[in-house]
């Protein structure tokens, strides 16, 4: 498998393919099994994210080293409305499409370090998660 | 990919073989709630071991399951949640509030029997 693969997210097989691929991504990467769950739990947020606001948009997933450590990031870009509001979309249970409010402030909570930047001509969300992060 | 759903006495059993897409997972919805009704249904066991990830639309279309049976006189109860996956449930704050769950199989049979002579009792 390559260090980065970009996939199209256009419809919901994209989510499940996506989210295995980030896992395989992870495994290769040497994430212990529960990691690449959480890896690919968060994966399946964004990637929903993406269809349920902006319809299409692609993900990246990429291994990374840095320093003394490996890990993984995960940038999803779309080219939809933007978020109007990223401090309340952050916030647990709150959406504005009848979701259960969980994708993004819930994918935060399994990644390591989470960026959301957003405005009028899109939304690009960059999440890493590091594998000694914890001890 | 159809998830196969198996009638044993009173039970339906629908076990899940792979990773589902939100298609698969509401259309599992719409024939669960329609066979409740077709083979007169008390209970439902969704079988969720070969499940690696549960995202948020996972868990709200299995509670939905678990409603709509309810509301139409069968008792749900999912099964085999792996230890990974429920990790990432818990962080990502994703809760089966009012959902009944067991270990595998064999619990959540069990389960249902429970519930089924409770019922009796009852009447």
């Amino acid at each position: 498998m390559p260090d980065a693969v970009i996939c199209p997210i256009q419809a919901d097989v994209d989510v499940v393919q996506t989210r295995q691929q980030g896992r395989n991504l992870a495994a290769d990467a040497g994430f212990s099994a529960g990691d690449q769950t959480v890896i690919a739990a968060a994966i399946s947020e964004i990637a929903r994210n993406i269809l349920m606001y902006a319809k299409r948009g692609e993900i990246e997933l990429r291994a990374v080293t840095q320093a003394e450590r490996a890990g993984i990031i995960i940038i999803a870009r779309d080219s939809g409305p933007g978020i109007k509001d990223i401090q309340r979309a952050l916030q647990d249970g709150y959406s504005t499409s009848g979701g259960l409010g969980l994708g993004l402030p819930g994918a935060r909570r399994l990644m390591d370090e989470f960026e959301v930047i957003s405005n009028g001509n899109g939304t690009t969300v960059t999440m890493k998660k590091w594998r000694e992060a914890r001890a | 990919m159809e998830v196969p759903i198996l009638k044993q006495g009173h039970y339906l059993i629908a076990s899940i073989q792979s990773a589902l897409t939100d298609a698969d997972l509401m259309q599992l919805r719409e024939s669960l709630v329609a066979r409740v009704g077709k083979f007169r249904a008390r209970g439902v066991i969704v079988d969720v071991t070969a499940l690696d990830v549960m995202d948020s639309f996972a868990v709200r279309t299995l509670r939905d399951i678990t409603h709509m049976a309810r509301l139409r006189g069968a008792e749900t109860v999912i099964v085999g949640i792996q230890p990974e996956v429920a990790f990432a449930m818990v962080q990502l704050g994703l809760t089966l509030k009012g959902v009944a769950t067991a270990l595998d199989l064999e619990e959540g049979l069990a389960f249902l029997d429970t519930q089924a002579r409770e019922r009796i009792d009852r009447a």
